[in-house]
C-alpha cells in the first residue's frame, strides 16, 4: 500500500528578531503555532500530534523545553515528540511530522521549531568549555571560513562571489516581513566593505542571532481536501548523516549531503534539479556556502556553482532562485532555521510568499545542515500532489 | 480531534536488545566508548551491519552530559560511513524507537537501530532535573527530582492508595528480582534506609548510574529471519499532561491510561477490542523511578495480580537517565523472545512526576501446540 | 607501535553557569510584579477556574487566558514532603517542606516551601500564608516560604486589571550545574602523551587509517580504535584563515591565523594558530611543527619548518 500524501496547508512565522522581550518562550512559540492554524483554519483542536524542534537546550536554559512548552502548543493529551539533530533540527523535525500523517499514524500534525537566543548568548551556548580540550582559537566563522578557501582554492573561485551572495539575500529579505535584518540602505559595496573578520568570511557574510519560530500544519490527503488555501505537497524528504570529523571527510561537499539530495531527487522524480526544481531555499549561513551547497545538491557541476551565483542564475528574477526569503544570512534563530526553509520553499509552491514569491514556482527544495557540515534534511515540495 | 486513521498494517517488531552493566560511575569510558559495545551487540545477535540498516535513531541529554551536541560524538560509534538515514531525540530512547517504529510504518525503511545512553555521574542529576521545569516558577526555587516525586507520594498516602511499608515492598520485590538480572546496578533486596525528602527513603528512590541500551527494529519476514521469536508492536502511543504539578491529579497518570488505550493495552490478543478492565498482557515493564510511581502506574492501568510486573527489577534496579525508558520496551521484548512472556506492556516516562508517558504492546507469534 | 594501555582516569571540574535573561510576557509580568507588590494574581481559566500561579494557556483548551483575579496570600496545603537537607538555591537553608498550596480563591496549587520546625508540623489540610522576602524584585522568590498560619479560607477573589507601576518585563535567572568531565579511555592515553610533548593517535583496526586526537571509535568503521600511533612532529597547513576579531576568552594578538594541520602520519588535520611569520605569508600547504611552552598543555603554536610546501596532491584529501 502507498504512503499516505502529506500536505502542508498551514505556515506561521514570528517577526524574526535580535530579541523577543516582549514574550516568554511560550508567548513566542504560541505566535508562530497560532498563526500556522489561522492559515489552515484549522483550531487546537483540530491537531492529533506536535513535533517540536530546537537546536541545545542551553540556548535558553531549559532542558527538554518541551515538556514546559505543552500546555502552550495545545499538547496537553497528545503526543508530543521532540527532535535534536543540531542545525538541521528545523527539517528534520518537520520530516519526522510528516512521517507521522505519511505511516498514517496521525491526520493532522502540528511541527514546530525555534530558538530564543537572546535568553543566554549563542557562542556561550555553541562553545561550553570542555576540560582537556584545547579552546577553538576562532569564533563561530572560523569553524567554516577554512572550509570557504579550501572551496576557493578547488574551483578558483574570485573572491568577490561571497558579497554577491550577501547583498542578494539581504535584498531579498527586504521583501520578507518576517526576516530578522531589514538593512534598507545596503549596497554591494557596503557588503565589499564591511570588516574582513574571519578572512576570507566578512562580517556582512555571516548570519545575525535571532529569537524566532516557525510552525507548519501537516495533513493527509483528506486534510487537504479542506484546505482553504492551496496546499503544499511533499515530493520527497530524506535525512542523512555523516560522522564529525573523520579521515577522508570532505567538508567542502560532505557526501551525505549528496546522498540526501539524491535521495530526495528519486523520491520526487526529479532527474535534472537545475531545470525541474523552480525555488531553493538552502542553509546558508555564511555567504559562500551557496556556491558550495549548489554543487553538492546537483545543481551545479564540482566547481562551476559560484558561476551560477556569479552570473545571477540565484537572484530572485534569476532562473534558479536561491533563498528567495533573505535565507539564513538575514535571520538565524538556530534551531527554527532549518524549518523555516522548509516552509519557505512551501510558501513559493502555494503562492504564498508575497513580495519574495518566485513567478510560477511549482517545485521548490528546502534544505538544512547542522554539526561539523554533517546532518542533512531536505525536502521537496511541490503544487500537486504526488504522481498528479 | 479527528478521528484516528486505522492502525496501520505494516507489522514491525523488536528483533534484539543489548544494554550496558549499569554502573554508579563510568569515569573510564567516554559516552562513545560506553555505547559502543551494546551496538555490536545487536548487531551480532542480528547478523546485520550498520550499512544494512535502514534507519538510525538515538536518545540522549546535552544537559545530562554537560555539553551541547553531545550525540554528535556518540555517533562514532555506529560508524555512519557511507552516510546513513539517521535522526535523533532530546529524550528518552523509547521516544527515539517510536520515531523508528513510525519510519518503518511509512516503508521508507525495512530495519531499525534504535540507541540511548546516559552517564549521570559527572552531574547531580537531581539538581540537573531541576532545568526541565517551568523556569519562570519552578526552576528558580531548584525542586529536585526526589522532592517533586515525595509530593506525589504523599498524595497518594493522603489518598489511601498506598502506605510507606507498601512502598517499601515495591521497592524490595525490585532488587530482588534484580538479582536475575546480570545488568542491574542494585540487585538483591537492601534496607529502606532514611528518608531522602520524606515520605521517600533511600529504597524507594532509583539508583543514579550510567548506562546505555540499544535495539532492533524490523518488519515482517526480515523480523522472522533475524529472530526466532519477534516480539511484535500490536501498538504504541504517547501522551503528555500539563506541566505544572499544581495542574494535574498527582495519583492518577490519564496521559498513561490513554497512551494504553491507544496503543491497544487493552483489546483482546489478535482479536477485536477488548471491553476495557484489566490488560490482556501477562507482564508489564514500568518505568517508575519512584516505588511510589509504580503505584500510580498500577492503578492508571488497572494491572492486577495476575501481570508480572518488572520483572527486570525495572528502574529502581538501574536507572540509566534517557535509556532507562528504551530498556523497558527491550526487557519486555527480551521476555517474549526467550519465550517467558507472550504479550507485554511496556512503559516509559519522561519529566517530573510522570508528566509524558509511552506505552507499547508486545506479542509473541502463538507458539506451535 | 603500541597496543592502547588503560591509563589512570583524568577528571576535571566543569561548570555549566550563565545567568538567563528572561522575557516574561503579559500575565507572567503582572503575577511577578504584583509578587513584588505583595499581590498574588491568578488567571481565570475558560471554565471558571482559578489558575494559581496564573498561565498564559488554558491547559485544557490551549485558549490563551488573560482574565487576571486576585487572589488571597493564606492558603491550604494540598501535599507535602520534609526535604531534611536542603540544595543549592532552594528557598530555604534549613530543613523545611515542599508544599503545594491552594492560595484562597484559587482552584489549583502553587509549588513553595513551607518553614515549619519539623515534619510533625506540617500536615495536608494545614493553613498557611505568604511570608514575603524582605527584597523583592518581581520573582518567584519574592515569595520567601510560606509559614503556618491559622486563618479562616475565604473562599473568594477580586478582578485585577494586572497594572500596577514599573512592571517587571524579565528576570535574569543564574543557574549554575557542576560537573565532573572525564574523557574517557583513548583521549586520555592522548592527553598523557601530550604531556611529553608527544602527538599520539590511534590506528582503526578496520582502515587502518590514524585518528588524532583519538576519539575512542573509528567514527566511519564504528569500532574501538587500538593500537597507538605517535603522528608529527611535523606536518602540513591544508587550510587556514586569518581571525581579525578578538574571541572574547583568548589573549591572542589579532590578526593571526587558526589553521588546520595535517600531522605527518595522521588521517586527518586538527587545528592550531600558526606563528613566527607575518598572517599573510601564510599559506596551504606551508610545513609547519610545534611550538611548546612551559605548563601549557598543547603547542602554543606551530611554525614554519624551512621544508618546501607540500604539494597540494599530496594533502588534498586531507582538507
Amino acid at each position: 500500500m502507498p504512503d499516505e500524501p502529506v500536505a502542508v496547508v498551514g505556515i506561521g512565522q514570528t517577526k524574526h528578531v535580535a530579541a523577543r522581550r516582549d514574550v516568554s518562550i511560550a508567548g513566542l512559540v504560541r505566535e508562530a503555532a497560532q498563526r500556522a492554524l489561522e492559515d489552515a483554519e484549522l483550531t487546537w483542536t483540530d491537531v492529533d500530534a506536535v513535533v517540536i524542534g530546537k537546536a541545545p537546550d542551553f540556548f535558553e536554559g531549559v532542558m527538554m523545553p518541551e515538556l514546559y512548552l505543552a500546555d502552550a502548543l495545545g499538547a496537553v493529551g497528545k503526543p508530543m515528540l521532540r527532535v535534536h539533530t543540531a542545525g538541521s533540527v528545523g527539517g528534520s523535525t518537520a520530516l519526522v511530522a510528516a512521517n507521522l500523517v505519511s505511516a498514517r499514524v496521525h491526520r493532522t500534525v502540528l511541527t514546530l521549531a525555534f530558538e530564543k537566543q537572546s535568553e543566554s548568548n549563542a557562542m556561550w551556548g555553541l562553545s561550553l568549555p570542555v576540560p582537556f580540550q584545547q579552546p577553538l582559537l576562532a569564533g563561530a566563522g572560523g569553524f567554516f571560513a577554512p572550509h570557504v578557501r579550501a572551496y576557493m582554492r578547488r574551483t578558483g573561485a574570485p573572491d568577490t562571489v561571497g558579497s554577491l551572495v550577501a547583498y542578494k539575500d539581504r535584498r531579498n529579505a527586504l521583501k520578507n516581513p518576517y526576516a530578522h535584518l531589514h538593512e534598507h540602505d545596503i549596497t554591494l559595496e557596503k557588503v565589499q566593505a564591511s570588516p574582513m573578520l574571519w578572512d576570507p568570511i566578512r562580517y556582512s557574510e555571516t548570519c545575525p542571532s535571532s529569537d524566532g519560530a516557525c510552525a507548519m500544519v501537516l495533513t493527509d490527503r483528506a486534510g487537504a481536501g479542506r484546505s482553504p488555501r492551496p496546499p503544499a505537497w511533499v515530493h520527497g524528504g530524506a535525512m542523512r548523516s555523516e560522522p564529525t570529523l573523520f579521515a577522508g571527510k570532505d567538508f567542502v561537499s560532505p557526501q551525505a549531503g549528496k546522498d540526501c539530495a539524491a535521495d530526495v531527487y528519486r523520491q520526487a522524480g526529479i532527474t535534472d534539479p537545475r531545470r525541474e526544481i523552480d525555488a531553493v531555499e538552502m542553509y546558508v549561513p555564511f555567504s559562500w556556502y551557496e556556491p558550495m551547497w549548489l554543487e553538492n545538491l546537483g545543481f551545479a557541476e564540482e566547481g562551476e556553482g559560484w558561476k551560477l551565483t556569479e552570473a545571477g542564475v540565484t537572484e530572485l528574477d534569476g532562473d534558479l532562485p536561491v533563498n528567495p526569503s533573505g535565507g539564513v544570512l538575514s535571520t538565524n534563530p538556530i534551531g527554527a532555521s532549518g524549518m523555516i526553509r522548509f516552509a519557505e520553499a512551501a510558501l513559493q509552491v502555494r503562492g504564498q510568499a508575497g513580495e519574495h514569491q518566485v513567478d510560477g514556482a511549482r517545485r521548490a527544495l528546502g534544505h538544512a545542515y547542522g554539526g561539523g557540515a554533517q546532518f542533512f534534511a531536505m525536502w521537496l515540495v511541490g503544487d500537486r500532489p504526488p504522481g498528479a | 480531534m479527528t478521528p484516528d486513521p486505522r492502525t496501520p498494517d505494516r507489522e514491525v517488531a523488536i528483533v534484539a536488545f543489548a544494554q550496558t552493566v549499569h554502573r554508579r560511575r563510568t569515569d573510564e569510558l567516554s559516552e562513545v566508548e560506553m555505547l559502543m559495545p551494546v551496538l555490536h551487540d545487536v548487531l551480532r545477535q542480528t547478523g546485520l551491519k550498520t550499512s544494512d540498516i535502514g534507519f538510525t535513531c538515538s536518545g540522549s541529554s546535552d544537559y545530562l552530559a554537560g555539553r551541547a551536541f553531545s550525540f554528535t560524538m556518540a555517533l562514532d560509534g555506529v560508524g555512519a560511513w557511507p552516510p546513513i538515514s539517521e535522526s535523533h531525540v532530546e529524550m528518552d530512547g523509547a521516544w527515539a524507537l517510536y520515531e523508528a517504529w513510525v519510519k518503518l510504518l511509512t516503508g521508507q525503511a525495512d530495519t531499525a537501530l534504535v540507541y540511548a545512553y546516559g552517564k549521570s555521574s559527572p552531574g547531580s542529576v537531581r539538581d540537573v532535573l531541576t532545568r526541565q521545569l517551568d523556569p519562570y516558577y519552578l526552576a528558580p526555587l531548584w525542586p529536585d527530582s526526589v522532592a517533586l516525586a515525595a509530593l506525589q507520594a504523599r498524595a497518594l498516602i493522603d489518598a489511601g492508595h498506598t502506605d510507606e511499608p507498601a512502598l517499601a515492598s515495591v521497592a524490595a520485590r525490585s532488587r530482588e528480582d534484580a538479582t536475575a538480572n546480570p545488568h542491574a546496578q542494585l540487585p538483591g533486596r537492601r534496607p529502606q534506609g532514611d528518608y531522602v525528602v520524606a515520605p521517600l527513603r533511600t529504597g524507594d528512590c532509583p539508583p543514579v548510574g550510567d548506562g546505555a541500551a540499544a535495539v532492533v527494529l524490523a518488519v515482517g519476514d526480515t523480523a522472522r529471519a533475524l529472530c526466532a521469536r519477534p516480539a511484535w508492536i500490536r501498538g504504541m502511543d504517547h501522551r503528555i499532561e500539563a506541566h505544572a504539578l499544581g495542574l494535574r491529579d498527582l495519583t492518577d497518570s490519564p496521559s498513561t491510561r490513554l497512551a494504553a488505550e491507544r496503543a491497544g493495552a487493552f483489546d483482546l490478543p489478535h482479536g477485536p477490542q477488548g471491553m476495557g478492565g484489566a490488560p490482556n498482557v501477562d507482564t508489564a515493564e514500568l518505568h517508575a523511578p519512584f516505588s511510589s510511581q509504580e503505584v500510580v502506574l498500577r492503578r492508571a492501568l488497572d494491572l492486577d495480580d495476575g501481570v508480572r510486573v518488572n520483572p527486570s527489577g525495572g528502574a529502581l534496579a538501574a536507572n540509566p537517565m534517557m535509556a532507562a525508558g528504551l530498556i523497558r520496551l527491550g526487557e519486555a521484548a527480551a521476555r517474549i523472545h526467550r519465550g517467558a512472556s507472550d504479550r507485554a506492556l511496556a512503559h516509559a516516562t519522561s519529566g517530573p512526576c510522570l508528566q509524558q508517558n509511552l506505552v507499547a504492546v508486545l506479542e509473541g507469534d502463538s507458539r506451535a501446540r | 607501535m603500541s597496543a592502547a594501555p588503560v591509563p589512570d582516569t583524568l577528571r576535571a571540574p566543569l561548570v555549566v553557569e550563565f545567568p538567563f535573561t528572561r522575557s516574561l510576557g503579559p500575565v507572567q509580568s503582572a503575577f511577578l510584579t504584583g509578587l513584588r507588590e505583595r499581590t498574588v494574581l491568578g488567571v481565570r481559566a475558560a471554565d471558571g477556574r482559578v489558575l494559581v500561579p496564573p498561565v498564559e494557556y488554558d491547559p485544557e483548551t490551549a485558549a490563551e487566558l488573560r482574565e487576571l483575579v486576585e487572589v488571597g496570600a493564606t492558603g491550604t496545603v494540598t501535599t507535602w514532603a520534609w526535604n531534611p537537607e536542603p540544595r543549592a538555591g532552594q528557598p530555604l537553608t534549613t530543613p523545611f517542606a515542599w508544599v503545594l498550596v491552594r492560595l484562597d480563591g484559587a482552584d489549583t496549587t502553587l509549588l513553595h516551601a513551607l518553614d515549619a520546625p519539623g515534619p510533625d508540623a506540617v500536615r495536608t489540610g494545614m493553613r498557611v500564608r505568604v511570608r514575603w522576602a524582605t527584597e523583592r524584585a518581581g520573582a518567584i522568590t519574592d515569595i520567601a516560604c510560606f509559614e503556618p498560619y491559622e486563618s479562616a479560607d475565604v473562599h473568594g477573589t477580586r478582578p485585577h486589571d494586572g497594572v500596577f507601576d514599573d512592571p517587571v518585563g524579565g528576570i535574569v535567572a543564574p543557574a549554575r550545574l557542576d560537573y565532573t568531565y572525564s574523557p574517557g579511555r583513548a583521549q586520555t592515553g592522548y592527553l598523557q602523551a601530550l604531556t611529553e610533548r608527544k602527538t599520539v593517535g590511534e590506528r582503526c583496526p578496520s582502515c587502518t587509517k590514524v585518528y588524532v586526537p583519538p576519539r575512542g571509535a573509528c567514527p566511519t568503521c564504528g569500532v574501538a580504535t587500538t593500537d597507538r600511533v605517535e603522528v608529527g612532529p611535523r606536518g602540513t597547513v591544508t587550510t587556514f584563515c586569518i581571525v581579525n576579531i578578538k574571541a572574547k576568552n583568548l589573549d591572542i594578538e589579532v590578526p593571526y591565523v587558526y589553521a588546520h594541520i595535517a600531522l605527518d602520519g595522521a588521517g586527518l588535520a586538527l587545528h592550531g594558530r600558526i606563528g613566527g611569520i607575518p598572517y599573510d605569508q601564510v599559506r596551504m600547504g606551508l610545513r609547519v611543527e610545534p611550538v611548546w611552552t612551559e605548563g601549557s598543555r598543547y603547542p602554543d603554536h606551530y611554525r614554519h619548518c624551512g621544508e618546501p610546501d607540500a604539494d597540494y596532491d599530496a594533502y588534498k584529501e586531507l582538507l
